[in-house]
């Protein structure tokens, strides 16, 4: 790439790692079970498959892959709202796939989750108000007049200016931008240790998206918050996180620092996703984009060896296809799961 | 690009009724299309970008209320066509759609095979054997495998499933096709993918196009032009490179910057405030409100105006020579 690219990076994040690890991923699988007329095991769709990674405390990530790839079955393993086959997830330690009911509510409450569709998310016949003193009446903050005050100051947060026109209103009478923003002060009501959010700009309209993003990243600096930013869009992954992951049919290929990762990638799969995203430019219209063929495979029968190989134009016969490629580090913090950097 | 356009737009109008009054949907919009050519019109959601082509279409609902203009399609008025003749001759004919959420828009109950040619056998009038052939060429445009014409839409892939539609608007092989929205719902490999195949039928079947997208980065794979759509209006009409580099409406500009990039050093910004409603316009400039260099004349409603062989509605640029239209 001609351009060097510069990224977010704050003082928080640069000793991401001194802070301590707050959420870690251990080789996790998530299967999900195929059965025909309600018994008999048929296969699995293999979701999430050999998944592990740290996530600090105050740190920014994103994970970035199309639609089926399975980040948001591993997201929502991570809020506890699915099982994981195999594999562990500690949360300061704990482990909360072998978390029972009662504890599973519990931790519920220590996370925060934004929505990808943000009028999907509310309750159409609730207003803004009832809407974010669910989850305080939920989790037991009895006293009405703190409930008040805290989802005041909350709603000043996300600047939804003023606030008491605000209270009153159902959902549908704001702008998806302001919805957005609502559903994103409702994920901090609770102080959560960490926000998971799952493409949360991508239903906005291309002028508000920026501003969401900026709103969300000023209040994770000024929270020392950690955040899992879930997006298929490239281009918006810079302005948020310093470390990025891409995911491909169930599994993470790369994972870098976002500077390292768009101004140097390595996974095959990488940079067919850096070439197909445009920016505006009159040169575009002029070239066809040479492109990887085919789809993502079916994860209920996912090809052997590396997944990405029936679609891989540098692909080794006789390795790629029979061996699943281990994670290589050819470079300090940028690792690769990919034969090709095997010497290095 | 010299000769005749193919599509000449003049002060068209689509106003609706509804309960709560007239939403100006469309007013008064000019702009021109040259044979293949692709031109993108940018807006916000709500600006009216999807009325448009719907007027061009005359695919219309029944709250209309004022619906007037002049729409030079291949040297003639299309305006001045009964809606019979409008439909035998000119829409699927001579200009076809691909919907906003294509994906969505093939008949579960019926196979691909028949939804694809059924245009090309109302039009034509040929057999269905003619039909079919025809079907599988413009599946090898498209690059839709032939035995796919006997599967069902949920049996293909939603990269497919937009090919298909594709296929379906190309099928009678129209000289302009209209696509609202046509990627919104596709990821970033398969859409790219889809302006792959657009920019081929440009290149190879000489098709104009007109684009209608509030995504200004995706739409540069396919633009020769742009026009900026801000509440009912066309704001600016520029060639697309110019119209990248240096954009001149201060809505364009705006727009512009709020686009995230993935190369380059640039923070993207955004645009403060909300588009005015259509059904309540502000007199004047309408993106006075939301205008960083607003100032005493953007009160009354600025002309077309003709500046670095762009075509700018803001008060701005009023010491250069006016133009009437695009």
């Amino acid at each position: 790439m001609a351009e060097m690219v510069n990224t977010v990076e704050n003082e928080n994040e640069k000793d991401a790692t001194k802070n301590g690890i707050l959420l870690s991923i251990k080789n996790l699988r998530v299967w999900f079970e195929l059965k025909r007329f309600g018994f008999g095991h048929v296969g699995d769709v293999h979701a999430v498959d050999g998944v592990s990674f740290d996530l600090h405390n105050g740190e920014a990530i994103a994970v970035v892959g199309e639609s089926g790839c399975g980040k948001s079955s591993l997201m929502k393993t991570i809020l506890g709202l699915y099982r994981p086959t195999r594999g562990n997830i500690l949360v300061d330690g704990e482990d909360v796939s072998k978390m029972k009911p009662a504890e599973l509510k519990e931790y519920r409450s220590h996370v925060g989750y934004i929505q990808q569709d943000p009028y999907g998310a509310m309750a159409p016949f609730m207003t803004i108000e009832r809407i974010l003193e669910e989850p305080m009446l939920i989790n037991g903050i009895k006293d009405k007049e703190q409930r008040k005050k805290r989802l005041r100051r909350m709603l000043e947060e996300v600047k939804v200016f003023p606030v008491d026109d605000f209270l009153p209103k159902y959902p549908h009478m704001l702008s998806g931008g302001q919805q957005q923003r609502i559903v994103i002060a409702r994920s901090m009501l609770l102080e959560p240790k960490f926000i998971v959010a799952d493409e949360p700009v991508s239903m906005l309209d291309a002028s508000v998206r920026v501003e969401i993003l900026k709103l969300l990243r000023g209040l994770q600096e000024k929270r020392h918050l950690a955040v899992i930013y879930i997006t298929h869009d490239l281009s918006t992954v810079r302005y948020f996180s310093r470390r990025i992951f891409v995911m491909y049919a169930g599994q993470l290929v790369e994972k870098a620092k976002v500077k390292n990762l768009l101004n140097n990638p390595y996974h095959p799969y990488t940079k067919d996703l850096l070439t197909a995203t445009s920016d505006p430019d009159g040169k575009n219209a002029k070239v066809i984009k040479e492109l990887p063929p085919g789809e993502p495979p079916n994860l209920i029968n996912p090809p052997t060896g590396c997944r990405f190989h029936p679609r891989c134009l540098r692909i080794i016969k006789g390795l790629c296809d029979i061996q699943v490629p281990p994670e290589f580090e050819p470079e300090s913090e940028h690792r690769v799961a990919c034969w090709l950097y095997k010497s290095k | 690009m010299a000769g005749k356009p193919l599509l000449k737009v003049e002060d068209l109008v689509l106003h609706f009724k509804t309960t709560k009054g007239k939403v100006q949907a469309v007013d008064k919009v000019n702009f021109s299309l040259m044979p293949n050519e692709a031109v993108v019109i940018v807006g916000e959601s709500g600006c009216g970008k999807s009325s448009l082509a719907k007027a061009i279409l005359r695919l219309l609902p029944n709250n209309i209320e004022t619906y007037s203009g002049k729409v030079f399609f291949e040297d003639r008025d299309i305006m001045l066509l009964s809606d019979e003749e409008f439909r035998k001759n000119v829409r699927w004919q001579r200009m076809s759609m691909v919907p906003q959420a294509a994906m969505n828009s093939l008949n579960p109950v019926m196979r691909i095979g028949d939804q694809v040619t059924e245009p090309y056998l109302i039009h034509t009038g040929v057999s269905k054997t003619e039909a079919i052939k025809q079907a599988k060429k413009v599946f090898g445009y498209v690059g839709v495998p032939e035995d796919f014409l006997n599967r069902y839409a949920f049996e293909l892939s939603g990269g497919m499933r937009q090919r298909a539609i594709i296929a379906m608007a190309i099928i009678t092989m129209p000289g302009l096709i209209i696509l609202d929205e046509p990627t919104s719902a596709l990821d970033v490999l398969t859409q790219a993918n889809i302006f792959n195949v657009l920019k081929t039928l440009k290149r190879e079947l000489e098709i104009s196009f007109i684009l209608i997208t509030h995504d200004i980065a995706t739409s540069s794979e396919l633009a020769d032009k742009v026009a900026v759509m801000y509440a009912g209006q066309i704001v600016e009409v520029s060639d697309a490179t110019s119209f990248f580099t240096h954009a001149l409406h201060p809505y364009s500009r705006k727009l512009m910057d709020s686009v995230p990039r993935l190369r380059g050093d640039k923070e993207p910004d955004f645009i403060i405030g909300q588009p005015p409603s259509l059904l309540n316009l502000p007199i004047g400039c309408r993106f006075r409100d939301r205008c960083p260099s607003r100032f005493e004349k953007c009160d009354q409603e600025p002309p077309m105006i003709q500046q670095d062989g762009h075509l700018v509605k803001c008060w701005l640029y009023q010491n250069s020579k006016e133009s009437h239209h695009g």
